[in-house]
């Protein structure tokens, strides 16, 4: 579904400047705090008018400030997650639900109220006050509100950034998951990069009250090392096995051994790239537990270190090294390297 | 024993009667000047916050000669607005309920504005996001969270309007078994001889109004946080 902004925005003495126009399911918009990403939604949904500009969805005309084409947010079937989930506090788990899904038209209601009750497992609060839910409940409430409007797209103004962190990756694959099944295309803002890569493909970046560069969430992650802790793997694994003081995840076609914290296995792993070591031989006897070899594909400049894009057997990783490094060990496109990660540098987000 | 007479007990249920008219009237404007001064932001805004607080702040006995210089014969609502439609106010018992409504507005307005304000504006957003129009989002999320505040403006107006003299003698006189309220007749009793008796026996009854009052209100409020929970 496609949308497009350009518009204009005084508020105060801050200005908002959006031109863009986003096809995918995934689209995130990244941005500092105070930099208009909410003020940005606000108009897409209806909420705020543009002082100037036209805002559409799918080829539908939602605002346009010279015909004077104005729709109403509850006439524009674009649903809103908010940061604190916002659940009518008068009202029960299931008549928060509902609300939307009542005042839905029947022609469009394709998403049945039982079917997200059971992807969202709420179906045990259903007869609760909202008063006394933990925050990630009420989140999931909210999430199942939302949906059940049936919308044609879904906006998500920092919907992780109230909730504990060992949470928040439960949420996000609630929200992945329900939005997936139910084939919803998505808005997602939040200034945290990790949310960012995990939630979006497209990224759209705010910046002092202008949102115009859309950027793959890939180059985002890369282009942000420059002043960040530098660069970070983020690594998606599955059927984890025992083998003695580690677990062996498969990846790609071989298997990363990584350290038992103790906690359930996780699917979703960070590794920071200045924690892959390069060889330019085998090294014979390591403590590190997962050597193998692999071919520089790229590499990139990350301010006073180098980057270096990895293909090992079917899978893209990154390492991060000196530039002195670099040269000495003649890393360039095509280079053969052996690379070792420790079980250790891993760590698990959920 | 004391024994009221029929005029005392007029005056007793016109007083009830003014105090339940004069707050039902008022609920409507007073939801729609707090939701304004709540949740809009629009030039004037200062002048109608003036305009809502006043008469708190001035005499009765002024506001009922406002009234009575604005409904009466000559006065330029009455003369013509009333008079062409041949509604007669002033001396009425409507004219009572149109002074207590005067004086307890801005209680009531206080009241609502309280517990309005405390409502989150996304709940409002959120509602429009799911399909609910302006309408819709008032009546179902607005009027549910502010209830408690309806409540106790209600019952301020109500114990106000008991208690309503200053404006009600002017605008409406004080005619027997016609606007003559509890407040009124306690007047009359006191400035005539031996009616120190009869004018405790109404403060009696005002007390155990008041009293009764405060105790519903107690008790709706207790309901509502034992409903929430």
């Amino acid at each position: 579904m496609e949308l497009h902004v350009s518009a204009r925005k005084q508020l105060g003495t801050f200005r908002l400047e959006a031109d863009f126009t986003v096809d995918g399911s995934r689209t995130g918009v990244f941005g500092p705090s105070g930099s208009g990403k909410s003020t940005l939604l606000n108009l897409v949904a209806g909420l705020g008018v543009p002082d100037s500009g036209r805002i559409s969805l799918g080829g539908e005309t939602l605002f346009d400030s010279r015909s004077g084409v104005h729709v109403a947010p509850e006439h524009r079937r674009i649903g809103m997650i908010f940061q604190h989930a916002q659940l009518f506090p008068h009202l029960s788990v299931h008549s928060n639900l509902y609300y939307g899904y009542k005042r839905c038209h029947p022609a469009h209601r394709k998403i049945r109220p039982d079917a997200v009750i059971d992807v969202l497992q709420i179906g045990h609060l259903l007869k609760r006050g909202v008063a006394n839910l933990s925050g990630g409940e009420k989140q999931r409430v909210a999430i199942g509100r939302a949906i059940l409007s049936n919308p044609r797209l879904l906006l998500m103004d920092e919907p992780l950034s109230a909730i504990d962190a060992s949470l928040k990756f439960q949420i996000i694959a609630y929200l992945k998951d329900t939005c997936a099944v139910f084939n919803i295309p998505y808005v997602f803002i939040s200034h945290t990069l990790l949310e960012m890569r995990v939630m979006a493909d497209r990224v759209l970046t705010v910046e002092d009250g202008c949102a115009c560069r859309l950027v793959t969430a890939e180059d985002l992650a890369r282009g942000a090392t420059k002043d960040a802790g530098g660069y970070i793997n983020l690594l998606r694994l599955a059927s984890p096995a025992r083998a003695g003081d580690v677990h062996a995840y498969q990846w790609g076609d071989r298997h990363l051994f990584i350290a038992d914290t103790g906690e359930p296995p996780s699917t979703l792993f960070e590794l920071p790239a200045r924690d892959v070591i390069l060889f330019k031989k085998h090294p014979e006897v390591i403590s590190a537990r997962n050597v193998f070899s692999a071919t520089v594909v790229k590499t990139f400049d990350m301010g006073v270190r180098q980057g270096v894009e990895l293909q090992c057997c079917s899978e893209r990783l990154i390492a991060e090294v000196t530039k002195k490094a670099a040269r000495q060990m003649e890393i360039r496109e095509g280079a053969e390297v052996h690379a070792a990660i420790k079980a250790l540098s891993f760590r698990p987000l959920g | 024993m004391l024994e009221f007479s029929p005029s005392d007990y007029s005056a007793i249920l016109l007083s009830v009667r003014v105090a339940v008219s004069a707050t039902l009237v008022s609920l409507p404007p007073a939801f729609a000047v707090a939701y304004a001064m709540t949740f809009k932001r629009f030039r004037g805004m200062l002048a109608l916050d003036v305009l809502v607080n006043l008469p708190l702040t001035l005499p009765p006995v002024v506001i009922g000669y406002i009234l009575l210089m604005l409904l009466g014969q000559n006065g330029w609502l009455g003369k013509w607005v009333l008079q062409p439609l041949g509604i007669q106010l002033i001396f009425t018992w409507k004219a009572a309920v149109i002074a207590t409504a005067v004086v307890g507005f801005p209680l009531m307005v206080r009241a609502i504005r309280t517990s309005m304000e405390m409502i989150d504006r996304n709940l409002v957003y959120a509602a429009r996001t799911l399909g609910a129009g302006w309408f819709d989002s008032i009546f179902t999320v607005i009027v549910p969270l502010s209830v408690r505040g309806l409540i106790a403006g209600s019952i301020l107006m109500f114990a106000r309007g008991l208690g309503e003299f200053g404006a009600t003698i002017i605008v409406a006189g004080n005619i027997p078994g016609v606007t003559r309220t509890i407040p009124l007749a306690i007047y009359d009793y006191v400035s005539s001889p031996k009616g120190d008796a009869m004018a405790m026996a109404l403060c009696l009854i005002s007390v155990i109004l008041s009293v009764a009052v405060l105790i519903v209100h107690e008790w709706i409020s207790r309901r509502m946080t034992s409903r929430r929970a």
